[in-house]
């Protein structure tokens, strides 16, 4: 079996993968990374969604030897010296989370927005969530913590 | 100390959630765990000639394969019905038996035909493909309307029909029809939905043999249940000896309520291999073949009317569309959750339902977000709405006419329920007013000048949560009482720790519930812990779904809660030698009555632990065990407002502005109570314009099976929801709470439907009104004007 080797969260790792194996199996299976989630089959729910490089990406749609010498970031990797992300901060100012199964993918999706577009409007916010369903909160809240959050991210 | 009782406070739940640290069924691995995977049917209907599995048993990594004979062999149940339904000629409904694995025949596309057990995922998948199945293809039906024509699901149920069922005065209600002024009728599909928690269901059975325990983690609203039907109607296992463990579940929303076929193949299966634990993980599109699906109705109703358009009679006829086989709760949801509720709001004084429910060759139908109560209101709502067209009425000024009125409580309607309390037109006027209705026609006029046709829409909506109590549910054939447990215990050094019956799926039982009991004690919120989900550390519960949690679950907390302090004066009086009833509690103290003779909550509670010198009398520990059983069903209303705008262009319909005005009775927690509003919301317009569950009527295939073929609303398919609450508190339970949680599912599809007929000026339109629909239908309508 083929050897990968990427850095996860700050720490180099190295495993071998049956070739067919996706990364967010590697992360979940492998490497014990439960935050990112598995909740659809065709790329659509957004549950999965880590940083690769920096972006975000669907872990779902991307084998894990594609991500062989990437850098790449989960949601366990977001808080620093235990302080939460202003992202994951302002979910919970605004209740941006029900039962919290798609909140990792959508957390790790507003950081990339925000790192785009450091003050998306509510339209923008939307659009940009194209590719996450949450089907607990009517993203009312989840818009609402992701606009604060720009403004903690902006200073 | 913060008074946390009825405070925005943050939930305790979000910082696992938000850093990854959740416990959900499938981050869970046991030590030598297998994976098994379901061979589903691929045909509507068939008779199965035989399986070969040998193929499978030779393929890498297979541990084994199992089929319907094998399950038969060991004597395994019929996944039972909850409810039995009695018809309108005294009769039971047609209860065919429902094999965990398929024996002699499948019935809809998903159906369990085997159970492939390998040492990996990939591998069980990999060999499920290689299990041949002969199967002779059978007719098939999965159209509601079609049902009672169409070829036989069950040799049990001729015609397909499992019951006839009636509700309401027939007699009376003809009688009203007979003397009306104006009659208004209405005809609607509600359509068939599938409920999509983001989490999909997972399994894992494992049996010990050393202590012949088995322990099922499971993706379950309500483990207890789950262990009670496990127990005594499938596997006959004794119930002492089975473990449910539920904690982190993402998303349930009814569907995660019953007893699977699955989970139930895996706690059989890891005792046939001698233990070996045993994971199963649906993926997306098995969830949208066997998850329990919603709704689907087919409907009839009319409302006789006065000439000044007062109600005087309705009548409804359904035809509810049960699937291939009876859910847990199947029987219950179109009769006794939907027919009791016909009465909305209204002083309408006679009333007749009739509910035809039929098995179809498609997934089985139970309970989602709402169950029969966004049927109902659905129903009356747009007739409601009809009513006020035809009488040529103001949509609010109707609903006012014919309000139950806040000095009319209890409310006796012709259709079984007591209201306790409500203030309907209170609701009505702030929700008016926070859409500022005055001025509705002059924004029509301005979208009208745009090319776009406006219209808004109302839904006064009334629900029954909390279902109760066990004595009326079990006349009305219910196999379970519906109460809730609850044990409050402190620990010696002061912290609480609260074992809850109800179960937490998203509704933030960690903070509300905390809140309640640190008010209740005046003690720091942060020293309480909530815990639920794990039949192995609570007591005997009901679980959480009919927005039963505050309700019910927390009057069970609070009567603990009471005990607890009852229990705590007897310490505080032996310990500042005084009498019992001299003994008074408040904010965290007791206290001498007259005196400043005091101790602390805290100071009880390691009294309590250290007994040293306690006389015979007092028992020792601060700890004690409540269960409640409500006096009746909590009725929560509210009215809810869409405003809406269509591009006669592309048939898109945008929401422009939503009110939701609605009364809960007591709130503990606004910022979670929003919350859930704006979920319910968000399923009810993803019902009303999006979602639907389609069967190919010729070959009873799943079209809508995925993420690509299922709308889902998405964030761009939302605005922000305005929401406003009153607050008219139950008068029959201890916390004053009605529920919350399934309000906004059940108002917002008669809401955006009747804003989206006022602007299209037609009702020929049913759910989901997609673009496709609204542009014909808007091309229609400016049609004349063009010419």
């Amino acid at each position: 079996m083929p050897t990968v080797t990427m850095t996860v969260n700050g720490q180099q790792v190295s495993r071998e993968v049956d070739p067919r194996t996706l990364l967010v199996d590697f992360l979940r299976n492998e490497l014990h990374l439960t935050g990112t989630h598995v909740g659809c089959d065709t790329s659509q729910c957004g549950a999965c969604v880590v940083h690769v490089d920096g972006t975000s990406q669907k872990a779902c749609t991307m084998l894990a030897m594609q991500a062989d010498g990437c850098e790449i970031t989960t949601i366990e990797g977001l808080a620093k010296n235990g302080e939460l992300h202003p992202m994951q901060a302002a979910f919970k100012e605004h209740h941006g989370l029900q039962c919290g199964f798609c909140t990792p993918g959508m957390v790790m999706s507003a950081v990339d927005l925000v790192q785009r577009n450091p003050d998306p409007n509510e339209h923008e916010v939307r659009e940009w969530l194209e590719g996450n369903i949450c089907r607990c909160t009517g993203y009312h809240n989840i818009v609402k913590a992701i606009q604060h959050a720009a403004k903690d991210m902006r200073g | 100390m913060p008074d946390t009782g009825a405070q925005r406070v943050l939930r305790k739940e979000d910082n696992r959630f938000l850093t990854g640290r959740g416990h959900y069924t499938d981050d869970f691995n046991r030590q030598g765990q297998a994976f098994g995977v379901f061979v589903r049917s691929e045909m509507a209907h068939a008779r199965i000639k035989s399986i070969d599995t040998s193929q499978a048993e030779q393929a890498p990594g297979v541990v084994a394969v199992f089929t319907g004979k094998d399950m038969e062999a060991d004597g395994v149940g019929s996944l039972p019905c909850g409810w039995t339904v009695t018809d309108k000629h005294g009769n039971p409904h047609k209860a065919p038996p429902h094999w965990p694995l398929a024996r002699d025949r499948v019935r809809y596309v998903g159906d369990h035909v085997a159970f492939v057990v390998a040492e990996t995922d990939a591998q069980a998948r990999d060999a499920a493909e290689l299990v041949e199945v002969d199967y002779e293809p059978l007719d098939a039906v999965v159209e509601t309307g079609k049902a009672l024509n169409g070829p036989q699901v069950h040799d049990e149920a001729p015609d397909n029909l499992c019951f006839d069922w009636e509700i309401g005065d027939k007699q009376a209600t003809d009688d009203a029809f007979a003397k009306a002024d104006r009659v208004s009728k209405i005809e609607l599909v509600n359509n068939r939905l599938i409920p999509n928690a983001i989490e999909p269901r997972a399994a894992i059975g494992e049996y010990d043999p050393g202590t012949d325990e088995y322990t099922l983690y499971s993706t379950s609203q309500n483990p207890h249940l789950l262990r009670l039907i496990l127990c005594a109607f499938v596997l006959n296992l004794p119930e002492h000896k089975v473990r449910v463990v539920a904690p982190d579940v993402g998303g349930g929303f009814g569907s995660k309520i019953y007893c699977y076929a699955e989970e139930t193949v895996c706690v059989w299966a890891s005792k046939k291999l001698n233990g070996r634990p045993i994971k199963w993980l649906a993926t997306r599109t098995e969830a949208f073949q066997a998850d329990a699906h919603g709704r689907d109705h087919i409907t009839t109703a009319e409302m006789a009317m006065d000439k000044d358009g007062k109600f005087l009679g309705m009548r409804v006829d359904t035809l509810a569309n049960l699937g291939a086989y009876l859910s847990n709760f199947a029987t219950a949801v179109p009769t006794y959750l939907y027919g009791t509720l016909l009465a909305g709001q209204y002083k309408t004084p006679a009333i007749h339902g009739n509910v035809k429910a039929v098995f179809t060759n498609t997934a089985p139908v139970d309970a989602y977000r709402g169950a029969g109560r966004p049927e109902a209101t659905y129903v009356v709502e747009r007739l409601v709405e009809r009513c006020a067209r035809d009488m040529n009425m103001d949509p609010a000024e109707i609903r006012r006419r014919n309000f139950v009125q806040p000095d009319e409580f209890p409310y006796q309607t012709p259709v079984a329920l007591t209201y306790d309390s409500g203030q309907y037109e209170l609701a009505l006027d702030e929700a008016l007013k926070m859409i500022d209705y005055p001025n509705f026609a002059q924004r029509r006029q301005e979208s009208e000048r745009k090319g776009k046709l406006r219209g808004i829409g109302f839904s006064a909506y009334i629900e029954a949560c909390g279902i109760a109590p066990s004595q009326v549910v079990g006349a009305l054939g219910a196999g379970v009482g519906l109460w809730e447990s609850a044990q409050v215990r402190f620990n010696a050094t002061g912290s609480i720790s609260v074992f809850t019956g109800s179960h937490s799926h998203g509704q933030g039982h960690e903070t509300t519930f905390a809140q309640m009991v640190a008010d209740k004690f005046g003690t720091d919120y942060n020293n309480v812990d909530i815990v639920h989900g794990d039949t192995g550390r609570i007591p005997m519960g009901m679980g959480t779904y009919g927005s039963r949690s505050l309700a019910v679950g927390g009057s069970a907390i609070l009567r603990a809660c009471d005990k607890v302090v009852e229990k705590g004066k007897k310490i505080a009086a032996h310990m500042l030698e005084a009498s019992v009833d001299d003994i008074e509690f408040d904010s965290g103290t007791f206290r001498v009555a007259g005196t400043d003779k005091t101790k602390s909550i805290g100071e009880i509670a390691f009294a309590a632990y250290v007994p040293h010198d306690f006389p015979q009398d007092v028992e020792p520990g601060l700890d004690e065990t409540a269960f409640y059983d409500p006096a009746n069903f909590t009725y929560p209303s509210g009215v809810h407002i869409a405003e809406i705008e269509i591009d006669p262009d592309t048939g898109e319909t945008e929401i422009a502005d939503w009110v939701a005005v609605d009364d809960f009775g007591r709130v503990i927690n606004p910022m979670i109570v929003e919350g859930q509003v704006h979920g319910g919301i968000a399923q009810g317009v993803g019902q009303a314009l999006l979602e639907n569950a389609v069967y190919d009527p010729d070959s009873g295939q799943l079209v809508t099976g995925s993420y690509q073929d299922y709308t889902m609303p998405r964030a761009d398919d939302l605005p922000s929801f305005r929401v406003g609450m009153t607050e008219t508190p139950c008068p029959h339970n201890p916390v004053g709470a009605k529920g919350c949680g399934e309000a906004g599912a059940i108002a917002a599809p008669a809401a955006l439907m009747n804003a989206i007929t006022d602007a299209l000026g037609t009702e020929e339109i049913q759910m989901p009104a997609t673009r496709e629909k609204v542009w014909r239908l808007a091309q229609q309508r400016l049609a004349p004007a063009a010419e």
